[in-house]
């Protein structure tokens, strides 16, 4: 893996957005509604603090890590839709750019989506609603940096849909990730789901962060065997993905869709 | 007679039951202008594609500088560039900025220098700092030449590279590809719809018809062979017999 490369296609976009509103407008735009509306949601609850106790740290603070999840997705995947956009995977592809360099790249864009979408909700969150998500603490980190590789895992995935099934399935960009809503228990204890579903949402990293971070908030405990499940599965989860990107490419050059994926 | 730079030998592409290349076998030396000529579907965009990298082939290897492609991917497409009508370059970029890009993606360093003399040699120095959307057809065309000749390549795929645009500016593009040769040794491989370009700038030519080779040779030889007076009605007579 060559940096010199990975630092090209970081660039390349850090160049589209430097120029373009629209693109910074997207960032920000949706985490900052969400906030806008769970916030007053949040408000109203806290009418009931008695009955649930921590409800503020507990639905902003979910909100704000989903956010750090569908951030981390959408850097991957929107990324290989820029390049789709402005035909000019061929460009890249043609180069000495290797598909894993290709991904690196995209992760670290993701990384930069991920900061600048989260100083932002963190700052709101705490103007509009005096909520500080960091007094979660420092446990909040390791959850935090497992959400983005979750995050990742989910971008993988789509991008190889992608580029395997042409442009008609760019709206899973924004879709596929509420797939996994459900089984990631944001919102509500893993508990509350029927069982065949708790099987499921078990499988999925991301259920054990959100179940992580609510042990913390009530019990105060560090979830150790939480964040080690969320570890495992994301490792696994992760190669299998690069993996399967792989597969995908070279699937996709034998059938001769990587040239035709924008048409 | 020096070691061909490209070898492809018995190369053949299906897409299920279509053929798309059918087994063909050629070279190219260094500082050689191949043309390849055929009409639309004869299968020379995919047999650049193929030498790209960017489709597999079926059947048949692909050598570059004494090496496998399939093997030394990286290697020898550090040493090539393309150029394409039907590619286009990041429309929110700068000239500048898209140039940045491909000398980074290719490791080259004293960018800056490079990037001038290409924009010079594409009579695009003025146009530095355009955004790329504002630009003309004709000079995305040459846009696209400034980055294939960016990186200094050893053999340079151009598909019909310049269908956009106006005699003048083809014509001073066909003089640079000329230039660039007898500087570097370049070797290019030429795709094109104009017969008398591809007569004026190539050393061989090989004819693609239903993707199989049907005729190769300098273009005297082609139009002797086929009792012709010019390229372009071996081109007609061969398209219409198909």
């Amino acid at each position: 893996m060559k940096l010199h490369r990975i630092n090209a296609l970081v660039h390349r976009h850090l160049f589209l957005y430097r120029r373009s509103l629209p693109r910074l407008m997207e960032i920000f735009y949706w985490p900052f509604l969400d906030l806008v509306v769970w916030g007053f949601i949040t408000v109203y609850l806290m009418k009931f603090q008695g009955q649930l106790p921590g409800v503020v740290t507990f639905f902003l603070g979910a909100l704000i890590l989903w956010d750090v999840l569908f951030r981390a997705q959408q850097g991957i995947t929107i990324s290989f839709l820029e390049e789709i956009w402005a035909r000019n995977l061929m460009n890249l592809f043609a180069s000495p750019l290797k598909p894993s360099e290709f991904l690196a790249a995209t992760m670290v864009l993701s990384i930069f989506k991920v900061a600048a979408v989260s100083v932002v909700m963190a700052t709101c969150a705490l103007v509009f609603y005096d909520y500080n998500v960091f007094m979660i603490g420092l446990s909040l980190v390791p959850f935090v940096l497992n959400l983005v590789i979750t995050g990742w895992i989910i971008g993988v995935l789509t991008t190889s849909i992608i580029m395997r099934f042409g442009q008609e399935a760019e709206v899973l960009a924004w879709g596929m990730v509420f797939l996994f809503q459900p089984v990631s228990c944001v919102f509500y204890p893993i508990e509350v789901l029927p069982k065949w579903l708790q099987a499921i949402a078990w499988g999925n990293p991301a259920a054990h962060i959100f179940e992580g971070m609510r042990m913390v908030l009530n019990t105060s405990v560090f979830p150790s065997e939480h964040l080690a499940w969320a570890v495992g599965l994301n490792l696994l989860y992760f190669a299998l993905m690069v993996g399967w990107f792989h597969h995908t490419f070279n699937v996709c050059k034998e059938q001769g869709l990587l040239v035709r994926v924008g048409e | 007679m020096p070691a061909p730079i490209l070898e492809v030998k018995s190369l053949t592409k299906r897409f299920g039951d279509a053929i798309a290349v059918d087994d063909i076998s050629f070279d190219i030396r260094p500082g050689e202008i191949l043309g390849l000529l055929g009409p639309n579907g004869a299968g020379k965009t995919t047999t650049i594609q193929m030498l790209l990298g960017l489709v597999t082939p079926t059947t048949g290897s692909i050598r570059m500088f004494g090496l496998d492609l399939a093997a030394h991917r990286e290697q020898i497409l550090q040493q090539v560039n393309f150029s394409s009508t039907y590619i286009s370059m990041p429309y929110s970029l700068t000239i500048e900025e898209n140039l940045w890009v491909v000398a980074k993606l290719y490791g080259m360093t004293d960018i800056a220098r490079r990037i001038d003399e290409v924009l010079k040699k594409v009579e695009m120095e003025d146009s530095r700092t355009k955004v790329t959307r504002r630009l003309s057809s004709g000079q995305m065309t040459r846009l696209a030449l400034a980055k294939a000749i960016l990186t200094e390549p050893k053999i340079l795929f151009l598909d019909e590279p310049t269908a956009s645009l106006d005699p003048d500016i083809a014509h001073k593009i066909r003089a640079l590809l000329k230039e660039v040769r007898k500087s570097s040794g370049l070797s290019v491989l030429y795709t094109s719809h104009n017969m008398k370009e591809m007569e004026e700038m190539s050393d061989r030519i090989i004819f693609l018809q239903k993707g199989k080779i049907v005729a190769q040779g300098t273009a005297q030889e082609i139009t002797q062979r086929f009792g012709q007076r010019n390229l372009e009605e071996v081109f007609l007579k061969l398209a219409r017999e198909s």
